[in-house]
């Protein structure tokens, strides 16, 4: 599939991101498994697109089990700073695992809404990065990201 | 506990004597009621930050080393930093000298030139402030000394994304049971639940809080704090405790910025952890600098009876 551009793509899944977190509850906890596997798909989305935008080809691999996983580590080679997005990728892996092990838990609905917003964050992230040309190595920084040693190979390799 | 904790070189670094002077005051109130000594480093200098680091990676190695320098010419063996920003730099500091010889190389020669002792790596232990009060009270010494608990406060810990990153500066955490953890960091839920507060679980605790975009591009961080505030407040919580000057100032200011640039306006409060602490072991709002604050808590504080 051709991927959208970035800026496209980011529009739609920022747009699908804040109708789930606005969702209402009894929606929320009614379509919970379904709507767990399409956030960690949304959260795969937004990491291919800093991988596209980087000239990379998005892997399909695993880690953990999880091809989210895989793709942001693949996005942190060469890319220091895009580790301050780890965590995030976790907790959406996290919350995903909650929803399906769980999914008559009286807090289910929050929980998905918990995870769309973690989404959210992962979305904001990456897109404030992406948008904001030299911006750079590890969090507070100004040094220009797109130097020459940050060459799309490296996300490859 | 850890007995050489109890008295520390002390390293504010330059933000907690601007936009973080409440965390300083609320450290060392903190330090006193708790009968720990901080003892200031004589003439120390910047940790190189990051505007340094990026231009120059080795004289903010040789900045930060010079600070560890005057901790061993003190007599210290333990430097404490508050701030996330130079407890990073130090701790990268460490790292770099203890592995990279061009860094040795560079420390020394630069140190030579300005006619101090070259600090070598594992001379002196750079620790964070919940190190320090986990380690040298430890939650129940801190539960002995409460006077006016939190409870019924419920807070959301963000300890930002520098307290953890990269994992390889910090060898001493990811230890198992007592040692810290960099995916789920919880020395600050520990401490404010000894202190009797209800900690929610917040899946936002070491997210990005935008400070890199913050003069760049200010919308991607209000956007980004806009949502570690609403996160926080889907979790329940009254306040978001935090442990960086940095974290804490963009949170404060971008939630007015949220309000008036996206009409987005959220109620949850912002403190340090120390100020929390403080007001836990019975000091007031005032001498724990909340007035200092741009996020008045004033009501909350005042309705659970604390300050």
């Amino acid at each position: 599939m051709t991927p959208l551009t970035p800026s496209t793509e980011r529009g739609r899944i920022l747009a699908r991101l804040g109708q789930l977190i606005e969702m209402p509850a009894d929606d929320l906890a009614a379509g919970a498994p379904l709507l767990a596997e399409e956030l960690l798909a949304l959260g795969e989305a937004i990491l291919e697109d800093w991988l596209h935008a980087h000239g990379a080809t998005p892997t399909d691999g695993g880690v953990e089990g999880f091809r989210l996983l895989a793709l942001h580590r693949q996005g942190a080679r060469g890319e220091p700073s895009f580790n301050a997005c780890r965590e995030t990728c976790r907790e959406l892996v996290y919350y995903r695992n909650l929803i399906r092990l769980e999914p008559t838990h009286e807090d289910l609905a929050r929980r998905v809404r918990l995870a769309a917003m973690v989404a959210h964050h992962l979305a904001l992230f990456v897109g404030g990065k992406l948008e904001v040309a030299g911006l750079g190595t590890f969090c507070c920084s100004s040094r220009a990201l797109r130097q020459q040693d940050t060459a799309a190979t490296d996300m490859n390799a | 506990m850890t007995e050489k904790y109890r008295k520390v070189a002390y390293y504010p670094g330059c933000a907690l004597e601007g936009t973080g002077h409440a965390y300083n005051r609320s450290t060392k109130e903190v330090g006193k009621a708790l009968g720990l000594d901080l003892v200031e480093l004589k003439n120390w200098n910047c940790c190189g930050a990051m505007e340094v680091k990026n231009i120059d990676p080795k004289l903010q190695t040789y900045l930060s080393a010079r600070n560890l320098s005057i901790a061993e010419e003190m007599g210290f063996d333990v430097v404490m930093a508050p701030c996330n920003g130079c407890y990073h730099n130090l701790k990268k500091a460490e790292y770099d000298l203890a592995h990279d010889g061009e860094s040795r190389e560079v420390v020394g020669r630069l140190s030579q030139k300005a006619g101090h002792e070259t600090y070598e790596a594992g001379k002196v232990e750079t620790i964070h402030a919940l190190d320090w009060i986990k380690e040298a009270i430890g939650e129940e010494g801190l539960k002995a000394r409460v006077k006016n608990s939190l409870q019924g406060l419920k807070i959301a810990n963000y300890y930002g994304c520098m307290y953890t990153r990269p994992r390889h500066i910090f060898p001493e955490k990811d230890k198992g049971p007592g040692s810290e953890s960099t995916s789920k960091p919880h020395f600050m839920d520990d401490l404010l639940a000894a202190a009797g507060a209800e900690c929610v679980e917040y899946p936002l605790k070491t997210a990005c809080c935008g400070g890199a975009h913050t003069l760049s591009d200010s919308d991607t961080s209000t956007k980004l704090v806009l949502n570690l505030l609403t996160t926080a407040e889907a979790c329940g919580a009254d306040v978001i405790a935090t442990e960086c000057p940095t974290c804490h100032t963009g949170l404060e200011m971008h939630q007015v910025r949220a309000e008036k640039v996206f009409g987005r306006k959220t109620k949850v409060k912002i403190l340090y952890f120390t100020q929390l602490l403080g007001m836990a072991l019975g000091l007031s709002a005032r001498r724990v600098g909340v007035a200092e604050n741009l996020s008045d808590s004033s009501d909350l504080l005042r309705a659970r009876g604390l300050g």
